[in-house]
């Protein structure tokens, strides 16, 4: 058991340094200089060499990957060249609007996903009256997949902010303004970021439903006299929650990524726009750190999703 | 501005009910001013980003002299100021009582500070150039600055109303990047990151106080969601719209004001002049008649924006109209290209992000082809521009807005990108800096526009427009944009 975990911690930091690595040398070769970025055009050329050694961009690549790494080891980011504050302060603003957008959206996503693709199921499976209720909910989930989110977004704004004027066409409130009004701010970039999300998990939910209702043990369920909702909760959804429970570790790794879009459209001060901002402005330190930290996170979020593997299913317990 | 409020929201009356109360407060004292680039910070000596000055310039900080409106020099920190006989020594009379937003008082050692600054060796000064003419900067007394110059500058006034000339206090300049401490009618309140920078009137401004009590500028990049937030009512200005499609939408509406006016934005086809066969007048000559100006304004720009024929702002009273000169003449392009022998030409075309270069390049790419040249469009991000053009000037033709106002002289810099720097026209720049009057200034302006035109340096296109948005009540917004600033100093709203 000792020696698993250790295993796994290893391939966890391997994984953390050879990212590190690509990041780093991935925005080497990119062509763009930060101090040319930051001074434009009519910059001079001593100008220029003043603030790269500034920057510390002066020294050989090796010496400040190796700087870089050291800093990250003892929690230090280091300093953004653009906006000329620690890193860690930057990305600690922007985390308290992205994470729990993220969360707010696979909550959603969840919810809506899951109850949609269950009721598909059980109308799919039901005897005798082939509704229309499944191929709707089939086509449905279809349509949401093929939206494109930021599009979807516009729709909403268009109508909830432009034309009923309910909630503000985009911005933060801010934690300080009390959360009702913070919550309201993520609401409809969530419901955006969650549409694709829930498509996908409705249809995943419907089929693993579907391929489980099928099981000898339903059968037995039933013939011990269970009704047919009882069956479909205590007995055919848990046992077609591993591959849900796959998809959606898959799906908070794409909404943290969907954020970069929908941060924009509802100008949202996230990490996904920090990204955006930073790959623009050539501020290589924060795109370096913000990557190695979604790279740490995604590496979380799948460990968790192997825990919770072992939770769901008994077998996976090994004595 | 909460009785049209209600009027157009009056598609719902639970819209109405739900409306978050800070959205009926009076707008009669504050202005939410929207902006497409969030500035990387605030410190204008210490930056090029253009959204640096449309915070700060005239709100927070001020210069000697400021430019205004209209693009004249007008006095500022300086009440007044003598300039010798021999255009070398200016003798500036600074303002009393005036404070920065710290409580220190700002006088002629903070002005021969910031000047210095910005010439120092280890300056990070954008236009670290504009400070090459002085000689020296002295404080006879505490009200009193005297700079001496190593030659005449006819410009040297203006230069100093530049946001990279605002005078800054030893105390606090090394923190303005974060915290910008000025002696101006604004000062800095707030600044959430990704989203919002707050200002607030300053009580104690030396000048006249200004009607808002407080502004905020808001960062919007994404074009479709800056029409929607000036729609839903959450911003009440956009100084520059960035999507000029949508204007006609607010010229529709009566809560909106639409206002298009003029900038410093030349916009132009640049060349390489020094890559063959560019280096060929007849080629650059055939490659500007090929152009149908009228045509990029419509197509790219929806309309909005002034045709030119040479590098200078129609507005300016020097402007020479030079856009007959090459006329859209495809058989005369064809006639050049063929006696330069450089049929079947093959060139890049590099376009940067904004939309005048992205639509307008794929116009452009349309009338090259008419006269049988194949220009390949290759995108590129401001990095890999600055990088791969401006400064390894790899490329044959690219699209940019040269927004810096009067910059002419770039022509004169052999080492600038397109790399022009004929000896005649350098000879006209050193003219120019030694003339003092006006006239003679206007006319070797005129020859120097007429002399990049023959050469066709480039190909110019346009002049960009500014199209400001705003609600009907606010008055006082910048028309034009002569310096790239959103002056909020003389803005209020209707009673």
């Amino acid at each position: 058991m000792i020696s698993a975990v250790g295993q796994k911690l290893i391939a966890v930091l391997a994984t953390l340094l050879v990212a590190s690595m690509v990041v780093f040398t991935v925005m080497e070769v990119l062509p763009g200089d930060p101090a040319t970025v930051i001074l434009g055009i009519n910059a001079r050329a001593d100008t220029l060499a003043a603030l790269r050694a500034e920057l510390g961009l002066d020294r050989p690549v090796v010496e400040r990957y190796g700087l870089w790494l050291w800093g990250m080891l003892q929690g230090d980011f280091g300093q953004s060249y653009t906006y000329s504050v620690p890193v860690a302060e930057l990305i600690a603003e922007r985390v308290v609007v992205s994470l729990p957008l993220a969360l707010m959206a696979l909550v959603l996503a969840t919810v809506i996903g899951v109850a949609a693709g269950v009721g598909a199921a059980a109308l799919a499976v039901r005897p005798g009256a082939a509704g229309l209720g499944d191929p709707l909910m089939v086509g449905l989930a279809q349509i949401g997949i093929a939206i494109p989110n930021f599009w979807f977004a516009m729709l909403l704004i268009m109508l909830f902010a432009v034309w009923l004027g309910w909630v503000p066409a985009g911005g933060f409130a801010g934690w300080d303004a009390g959360v009702g009004p913070a919550l309201l701010s993520l609401l409809l970039p969530a419901i955006s970021l969650a549409l694709p999300q829930a498509a996908i998990l409705t249809r995943i939910t419907r089929s693993a439903v579907i391929e489980a209702l099928s099981e000898d043990y339903i059968r037995t369920a039933r013939a011990r006299g269970l009704t047919r909702s009882q069956t479909l909760w205590r007995h055919a959804l848990p046992n077609a929650l591993i591959p849900i429970v796959t998809i959606m570790g898959l799906q908070f790794s794409f909404l943290v990524a969907g954020t970069i879009i929908i941060e924009n459209v509802f100008y949202l001060p996230g990490i996904g726009r920090l990204i955006f901002q930073a790959i623009a402005q050539r501020d290589l330190i924060v795109v370096e750190s913000l990557v190695m930290l979604l790279v740490a996170f995604v590496i979380l979020v799948s460990f968790l999703v192997d825990l919770l593997y072992i939770t769901l299913d008994p077998r996976l317990r090994v004595p | 501005m909460s009785v049209r409020r209600s009027h157009w929201a009056a598609g719902s009356l639970l819209g109405l009910a739900l409306l978050a109360p800070g959205q009926l407060l009076a707008a009669g004292d504050t202005l939410t001013m929207g902006m497409v680039l969030e500035p990387p910070h605030l410190d204008p000596t210490a930056g090029a980003a253009a959204a640096i000055d449309e915070v700060v310039y005239a709100n927070i900080f001020e210069g000697l002299t400021r430019i205004d409106e209209r693009g004249v020099v007008a006095p500022a920190l300086a009440a007044s100021w003598t300039i010798s006989d021999d255009g070398l020594v200016y003798s500036f009379a600074l303002h009393e009582g005036v404070t920065f937003h710290d409580g220190t008082a700002m006088d002629s050692a903070d002005v021969v500070f910031s000047l210095e600054r910005a010439m120092a060796e280890d300056s990070t000064n954008a236009q670290k150039g504009l400070f090459e003419p002085i000689e020296a900067v002295s404080a006879p007394d505490a009200l009193s600055v005297e700079i001496t110059l190593k030659r005449p500058t006819s410009g040297f006034l203006f230069n100093l109303g530049w946001g990279d000339a605002v005078i800054v206090a030893p105390e606090s300049a090394d923190g303005n990047k974060a915290n910008p401490v000025g002696t101006g009618p604004f000062k800095f309140v707030a600044w959430a990151k990704g989203d919002k920078v707050e200002i607030a009137r300053n009580d104690d401004y030396w000048g006249e106080a200004v009607a808002l009590t407080s502004a905020t500028f808001k960062f919007i990049a994404d074009p479709t969601s800056a029409m929607a937030a000036l729609m839903a009512g959450d911003v009440d200005a956009f100084a520059n719209v960035p999507a000029p499609e949508s204007l006609a939408q607010f010229e529709a509406d009566p809560r909106f004001e639409v206002v298009i006016g003029s900038t410093e934005g030349e916009t132009i086809l640049a060349m390489n002049n020094k890559q063959p066969p560019l280096d060929d007048v007849r080629v650059r000559q055939a490659i500007a008649l090929a152009l149908d100006r009228q045509a990029i304004v419509d197509g790219a720009m929806f309309g909005y924006g002034i045709p030119i024929g040479t590098h200078f702002a129609p507005h300016h009273p020097a402007y020479v109209d030079l856009t007959g000169l090459y006329a859209t003449d495809v058989d005369k392009a064809k006639a050049l290209l063929a006696e330069a022998g450089a049929e079947d030409l093959k060139l890049t075309l590099k376009l940067p992000p904004p939309s005048y270069a992205r639509r307008g390049g794929e116009i452009i790419q349309a009338q090259l082809a008419e006269v049988g040249i194949e220009a390949e469009i290759i995108p590129v991000e401001w990095a890999q521009w600055l990088e791969q053009v401006f400064r390894g000037k790899d490329f044959d033709l690219t699209i940019v807005s040269h927004t810096e106002p009067m910059d002419i002289g770039i022509y004169g810099r052999e080492d600038y990108y397109f790399q022009y720097g004929a000896p005649e026209f350098q000879a006209l720049m050193a003219d120019l800096a030694a003339a003092t009057d006006e006239a003679a200034q206007f006319a070797i302006l005129g020859q120097a526009q007429q002399m990049i035109a023959d050469d066709s340096v480039n190909g110019f296109l346009f002049q960009l427009a500014k199209h400001g948005v705003w609600k009907a009540e606010v008055e006082g917004l910048w028309h034009n944009s002569p310096v790239q600033a959103n002056d909020l100093t003389g803005v209020s709203w209707a009673q």
